[in-house]
């Protein structure tokens, strides 16, 4: 009976309904498997980025306001004590810098008498953290940096005091970061004191990372710092993470249950900083910062 | 007739305008597990009052659209949405003459069925995710319905009264 009248005049009716679902869910399944494989769609992701822009600036607008209205309204005692204290900063900074000059050319020196690959310096850009909300079950941020600022896939991330994660998507304008407290995030470490490599794992937990992979004899204390190693060749070496919180070793299990605490303030940074791990890396993001050293050598 | 056209869309557009930016937004640590899924929430909406319009094809578009604001794999959301429509739509007529807790039971198996397809395809794809915590937006988005309900039946009057 439905069947008879016309469509327009039947709200119960939605032509093909059932075929068109079907058809939009083996596209979207084929897009999945498409954009697992390999990137054949960032020129897609791209598109609809630039679109989400303004979308993201409007989002991101109140907590730039509340920066930028934070800063006019600071009062002038509080300014002035500021200043203080980053005057004395900076003498401490300077201070050490001196000895730190020194250092680095000793450094190069030896490096030069044992005919070791002479470590390039890294290039640090300033970058802002967008207030967007990415992705609900990863930790990650939005950056305000894109393909034209250079930024990579892969390329590490810090802040002032330590390594904050790595870039795991880049848009035109806008990329996306991986905290290195994500549960799928995994960083090649060192232990400074000693120079044991392992690795550290994310949990899911801002102030907490793992190392499952000690064994239960492994020099390791509390307090000890981890660096970067370098190893795997998606972060620079040398950039402090975390400082080991707790070492519980069991008897009866091969390793030690080794927990650190992230040196950087993973939810509260508002600027990090980009690092190139060596000239030229960023225009060619596809080879590793062993290579570019390399050529950089020759 | 296109302006008329425009005008009638536009309430849709600016909903779906907001619930993006919604989604967007940074939530303090703690709440932002309970944030609802505003889109998914809102297309079960319009979807069930205007399903002539607002069917399976939009809610793939805003899927892609999703997918590349959060980062996830390219079709996961705009599955998960098409299916939650799709059988929004197939049901429309039997849920508009539900009462309002038998409504919002139904918006929550509808939720749970999306954050679970969404979850079923971080599971294939390795991504891992929050236990307990992941069901909060499903609370959340069935606590939302009746408020949300209630203000864009206005909206949907005039959208259907210039049909």
């Amino acid at each position: 009976m439905a069947a008879t009248r016309n469509n327009s005049s039947n709200p119960a009716r939605i032509p093909a309904l059932g075929f068109r679902a079907l058809a939009l869910i083996v596209l979207a399944i084929a897009l999945m498997v498409l954009d697992h494989r390999d990137k054949h769609l960032d020129s897609v992701r791209d598109t609809i980025g630039i679109a989400l822009y303004p979308l993201q600036l409007v989002v991101d607008g109140p907590a730039r306001f509340r920066d930028w209205a934070g800063e006019r309204l600071r009062s002038r005692f509080s300014l002035q004590e500021e200043n203080e204290q980053l005057r004395r900063e900076q003498q401490v900074v300077r201070a050490r810098l001196l000895t730190s000059n020194a250092l680095q050319a000793e450094n190069a020196r030896l490096r030069e008498m044992l005919d070791a690959r002479v470590k390039v310096k890294d290039e640090v850009r300033v970058a802002e953290i967008m207030a967007v909300d990415a992705n609900p079950f990863r930790h990650s941020l939005v950056l305000d940096v894109g393909k034209g600022d250079g930024a990579y896939e892969g390329q590490a991330i810090v802040d002032q005091v330590g390594v904050v994660g790595q870039v795991i998507e880049v848009g035109l304008m806008t990329s996306e970061a991986l905290l290195i407290s994500d549960p799928g995030h995994a960083l090649p470490v060192e232990v400074n004191r000693n120079g044991l490599r392992t690795i550290a794992y994310g949990t899911g937990e801002f102030g907490r990372l793992e190392l499952p992979g000690l064994a239960n004899n492994a020099d390791i204390r509390e307090g000890d710092l981890l660096v970067t190693s370098g190893l795997g060749g998606a972060f620079p070496a040398g950039y402090p993470v975390a400082i080991v919180s707790s070492v519980n070793r069991l008897p009866q299990q091969a390793f030690a249950d080794v927990s650190a605490k992230p040196v950087a303030a993973l939810d509260q940074v508002r600027e990090i900083m980009l690092v190139w791990s060596a000239p030229g890396e960023s225009a060619d993001a596809e080879s590793t910062p062993a290579a570019a050293a390399e050529s950089e050598h020759e | 007739m296109s302006r008329d056209r425009a005008s009638r869309h536009l309430p849709v557009v600016v909903t779906i305008l907001i619930a993006l930016a919604l989604m967007m937004v940074p939530l303090p640590r703690g709440v932002d597990v309970f944030r609802p899924d505003w889109v998914a929430v809102l297309m079960i909406f319009w979807a069930f009052s205007l399903p002539r319009s607002y069917s399976v094809g939009v809610a793939f578009l805003l899927g892609i659209v999703i997918d590349v604001a959060q980062g996830t794999l390219l079709g996961q959301h705009a599955l998960a949405l098409v299916a939650v429509v799709y059988l929004t739509v197939k049901f429309h007529l039997l849920m508009r003459v539900f009462p309002l807790l038998q409504l919002m039971a139904t918006v929550f198996a509808l939720l749970a069925l999306y954050q679970f397809l969404l979850f079923w395809v971080n599971g294939i794809s390795n991504v891992s995710a929050p236990s307990v915590t992941y069901w909060g937006p499903v609370v959340s988005g069935t606590l939302l319905w009746p408020i949300l309900f209630s203000f864009l039946n206005g909206l949907r009057y005039r959208v259907q009264s210039r049909v």
